[in-house]
């Protein structure tokens, strides 16, 4: 993403603007001497925050704070802001090796305070080396953070390491979404491997009661100069205070938009066409008899999972949306569903492209994710086109996306969390659905193969991805046509 | 014409037995924000901002895509009672008046049924005090009755210093007030507050929680949000807590000419040509000499606007929204060139400017919704000087100055200029400032003759079925031939049977 603040340096004009080169990976351009690029003084890094930003969850337990802290770094690292969670929960039980019962979360233990306190302060630490020394942009640090004092240790720490704070208090008193939390994240929980499901809900019972007496909820007038965001009843209501700049205004957004309805996103690409036949890639052919099969059978998949209202997307390219005729069902054509731009690759085969640009070819293996075609995309843009389809994907209940292989992949190393080394790689045949379902922490998925057969359009990283390799090298995983 | 044939066909055969809610188009080809159209009603005492919020809120609904339209209760009452007296008007024991206010409210409700099912709207706001619960009941029933979903916007505001300045702004330039002074203004409006404190009733956070609403505490510093329907309720509670009232000049222009420029010839990637450069020195000299605090600079990825940027010595951001529109199999050819090669895409483009996507390229409308989030990010933001290119800036412009979709592309953003703009009152104030250094001229005028079909009643096209981003309708205003960038009126032809001489008769002139 190319926004953010920051200051505008006061320096005397060039005399001559300076040279520009392209640098031949991204295709982005920047200043020069000599050929070489420059090291960019004018030119900040595309960044969102100035300073990082220390998210700090507040909240009794069983509110959801470790499914939003888990799901908001997810979302964050998916568009590129590198985040990582620090669960508090995580360092104790770390330290504390064996979870006994509910008594050492009891207020006048001491010795459990003292732990509790060092294990907040060594989390904090974590935190600390994350943004300053590793580059990290975003910390969340998940904890209950149910005190004014707790909370006031956190602020001074991250004022005095340069930090901004952004609280995400969550106030949940509906016993139905209590319950249902327990049994999907507590009992599972390491705290609970030797109990049965009776002992376990009553013991956390108990623990969410120990909280309660010291919460101490942000509040609109003692913590009105704070940043935050109150999520109230799952979502239901919202209290935003004090956004201070970009990334917060964007994670704000994003927390607006998700919801914990079950339902189910499926995903799968256009049936097999014509170009995939050949080799080619890109262009805008129709689907192969094959093609046409699959969408018919994709039919009557659709039709035997009998889902509740199913909202059916698809690009505004040929093969999907031939695809969704199959259906039978209304669909919504996105272009931003459209296939990767291959620029001035589009519609050739890997064989031409080998021959006619053997160093692009060699410098997209180099790193799939990173690298622009001429006059096209990469995955990198891919994903900033496609965050308002995840956006909305967020919004929605039942989908399923007819897709295209390249953005399949961006589509799932959202909902699966693979990083940006994996996303190019990732495995999405041609007519095959994956069914995600939300559980727990993460994403269910499952594959089903839809019995036709189609050419296989995956070519794996070679082994040599040096500019002197030969044709040979460069060719050898590429998946077999006609 | 512009979407795949099998898009064409499906517009006009809709699949049988398909269940196509009331309003919805079969086969949309952009996602569609709303089933049901949605009424967005103000409410809060005079001087919060709820015309502000109004006006712009509907700018940007419009500029990105969703029909939609103010509807100002005030209004309705000045063009029924003709003069205004005083602050007695709207005392709550003045019975005549209350019936006539009333009476305005109803009027208007009834307006805003007739923009939706006559006029195509998708969201109407419903602009007024509207303090009483008892009014607000009677809006949530008229919506009840006719299907239509409802989102209330209030804006909470105790800082005096708010609301003297907003009086100060628009209050006492308003009808109301043209034949008082200052002062005599200022005191009566501050009784008309007054007379509504009395019976305000807030929204209820308890009693109104099946509701669905934004409160907006002191300009933005506080929001509290209940019950997001759908989409659309979603993207307007995210522009809401986006912008900010915070005085800012915001700077557009476009790079310095550029090598393909002077060659008459379209998109592609060139450098700056010496009067490029030389363009790019003066600006950074009319940079320095506005003395702009803290100011941001943004580009896109396309080495002409970075090549300008970098004559500023300052920092400055690539945005590869802010890309130029890609004209795909036309890249890099000269309009004679695309009237040699591909004819008939030639005079598309010129039935349907707007709409018109070039075969492996983008639209106008395409455009818009790439540069949604640098839209956002303006407001976000406070000073800032975007450095685009033609096509982007026509539609940055049109957002800021709420052209229309028949407008937008013919929208006169020349080289080497610099449109300065600063908000102010409902609206946004635009100098024009040239750095006096040649450049050929790129604009291409619309072909004249058949004048744009009236905006208010155009259905949606067939081939796109989401609407075409009007601006804010105003039922009385004829377009004035300035607004069209219309100079001359030659009729020009735009079939596509025209001879190429024809097709040619506007391209300005090049090497």
């Amino acid at each position: 993403m190319n926004s953010g603040e920051g200051c505008s340096e006061e320096i005397p004009l060039p005399s001559s603007p300076r040279e520009l080169t392209q640098n031949p990976l991204k295709k982005i351009w920047i200043p020069c001497k000599n050929g070489l690029p420059e090291k960019h003084i004018f030119q900040r890094k595309v960044c969102m925050t100035n300073c990082p930003t220390l998210i700090v969850t507040v909240g009794l337990p069983a509110r959801g704070k470790t499914y939003i802290s888990k799901k908001l770094t997810r979302y964050l690292n998916w568009i590129g802001v590198p985040t990582k969670e620090f669960n508090v929960g995580q360092y104790r039980r770390e330290c504390v090796k064996i979870y006994k019962s509910f008594e050492f979360f009891s207020p006048d233990n001491e010795e459990g305070l003292k732990i509790r306190k060092q294990c907040a302060s060594a989390a904090l630490n974590d935190v600390r080396q994350y943004l300053t020394d590793e580059g990290g942009q975003v910390a969340v640090f998940d904890a209950t953070n149910t005190t004014r004092e707790r909370r006031d240790t956190i602020t001074r720490f991250a004022e005095q390491n340069g930090f901004k704070v952004f609280f995400v208090e969550s106030v949940c008193e509906d016993p139905a979404v209590i319950n249902e939390n327990i049994v999907q994240v507590k009992l599972g929980s390491p705290d609970y491997t030797h109990c049965n499901t009776d002992e376990a809900v009553e013991d956390f019972m108990k623990r969410i009661k120990c909280y309660e007496n010291s919460y101490q909820t942000l509040d609109e007038v003692l913590d009105r100069d704070l940043s935050y965001i109150k999520i109230i009843d799952v979502g239901r209501r919202y209290l935003v205070n004090r956004v201070q700049d970009h990334i917060q205004s964007r994670i704000v957004y994003y927390l607006m938009n998700i919801h914990i309805t079950p339902r189910s996103i499926y995903l799968c690409r256009h049936g097999e066409s014509d170009m995939n036949v050949k080799g080619r890639i890109g262009g805008d052919s129709g689907l192969s008899l094959r093609g046409k099969d699959f969408a018919r059978r994709l039919g009557q998949f659709i039709q035997k999972q009998d889902i509740s209202d199913l909202k059916v997307w698809t690009s505004q390219m040929k093969r999907t949306i031939q695809t969704a005729e199959g259906l039978n069902v209304p669909y919504e054509q996105w272009k931003a569903l459209n296939e990767i731009d291959a620029g001035v690759c589009e519609e050739m085969m890997y064989e031409e492209i080998q021959d006619h640009h053997p160093l692009e070819f060699a410098l997209r293996d180099q790193d799939k994710y990173r690298y622009r075609y001429p006059k096209g995309e990469s995955y990198e843009d891919l994903v900033q086109r496609l965050e308002p389809v995840i956006m909305e994907l967020e919004r929605q209940e039942n989908v399923l996306v007819i897709c295209h292989q390249a953005v399949m992949r961006c589509l799932l190393a959202y909902f699966l969390d693979k990083s940006a080394e994996e996303l190019p790689y990732l495995k999405c045949p041609l007519h095959t659905v994956l069914k995600l379902t939300p559980v727990a922490y993460g994403c269910k998925v499952e594959s089903i193969f839809l019995n036709v057969d189609a050419v296989n359009t995956h070519r794996d990283r070679p082994e040599n991805v040096e500019v002197s390799r030969m044709a040979e090298e460069a060719l050898y995983t590429v998946p077999a046509h006609q | 014409m512009n979407g795949t044939p099998i898009t064409q066909a499906m517009a006009e055969t809709p699949c049988v037995g398909e269940r196509v809610p009331r309003f919805q188009r079969p086969h949309a080809s952009v996602p569609q924000f709303t089933n049901s159209p949605t009424m967005i009603v103000m409410v809060g005492l005079p001087a919060r901002g709820k015309t502000y919020i109004s006006k712009k809120l509907t700018r940007y609904l419009n500029w990105i895509g969703v029909p939609t339209k103010v509807f100002n209760v005030g209004q309705y009452r000045r063009d029924a009672v003709r003069t205004y007296k005083n602050f007695e008007f709207f005392r709550p024991d003045n019975e005549e008046a209350m019936k006539i206010r009333k009476a305005c409210a109803r009027s208007a409700l009834s307006d805003v049924g007739t923009y939706f099912m006559l006029e195509h709207g998708q969201a109407a706001v419903f602009d007024a005090t509207n303090t009483t619960r008892e009014r607000r009941e009677i809006i949530l029933s008229y919506a009840k009755d006719n299907g239509y979903k409802v989102f209330f916007i209030e804006s909470i505001c105790d800082d005096p210093e708010i609301i003297a300045e907003n009086i100060k702004q628009v209050k006492l330039s308003s009808p109301d007030y043209i034949d008082c002074d200052k002062e005599e203004a200022v005191a009566d409006f501050l009784k008309r507050i007054e007379c509504y404190k009395v019976t305000y009733v807030p929204l209820d956070d308890d009693k109104d929680s099946h509701l669905s609403y934004i409160k907006i505490f002191n300009v933005g510093s506080r929001y509290l949000v209940n019950r997001v329907q759908d989409h659309i309720q979603s993207r307007i509670v995210y522009y809401l807590m986006n912008i900010h009232v915070t005085p800012r000049t915001i700077y557009l222009c476009r790079h310095g000419e550029s090598e393909l420029n002077l060659v008459g010839r379209i998109g592609g990637d060139s450098g700056l040509s010496p009067r490029g450069s030389q363009f790019a020195g003066a600006l950074g000299k009319y940079i320095k000499s506005q003395s702009i605090p803290d100011l941001k600079v943004w580009t896109s990825h396309m080495k002409r606007t970075i090549q300008t940027a970098e004559a500023l010595g300052v920092a400055y951001e690539q945005w590869k929204a802010l890309n130029e529109i890609d004209a795909g199999v036309c890249e890099d050819l000269t309009y004679e060139e695309i009237q040699a090669n591909y004819p008939e895409e030639f005079a598309l483009r010129d039935q349907d400017k707007y709409r018109y996507r070039y075969p492996k390229g983008e639209s106008y409308e395409d455009l818009v919704q790439r540069l949604e989030p640098v839209i956002m990010e303006l407001e976000r933001q406070e000073n800032v000087l975007v450095v685009c290119h033609q096509a982007v800036m026509r539609c940055l412009l049109a957002y800021f100055l709420d052209k229309s979709a028949e407008e937008l592309p013919y929208l006169k953003c020349p080289l080497h200029t610099v449109l300065k703009l600063t908000p102010v009152a409902y609206g946004c104030k635009v100098e024009s400032v040239s750095l006096n250094i040649e450049a050929v001229n790129t604009h291409r005028d619309r072909p004249a003759g058949d004048e744009p079909p009236c905006t208010l009643l155009a259905p949606p096209s067939r081939h796109h079925s989401r609407a075409q981003p009007m601006a804010s309708p105003v039922p009385t205003r004829a377009p004035r031939l300035q607004d069209l960038g219309v100079t001359s009126l030659s009729l020009q032809n735009v079939e596509v049977s025209r001879e190429p001489e024809e097709a040619l008769l506007t391209v300005p002139d090049h090497i």
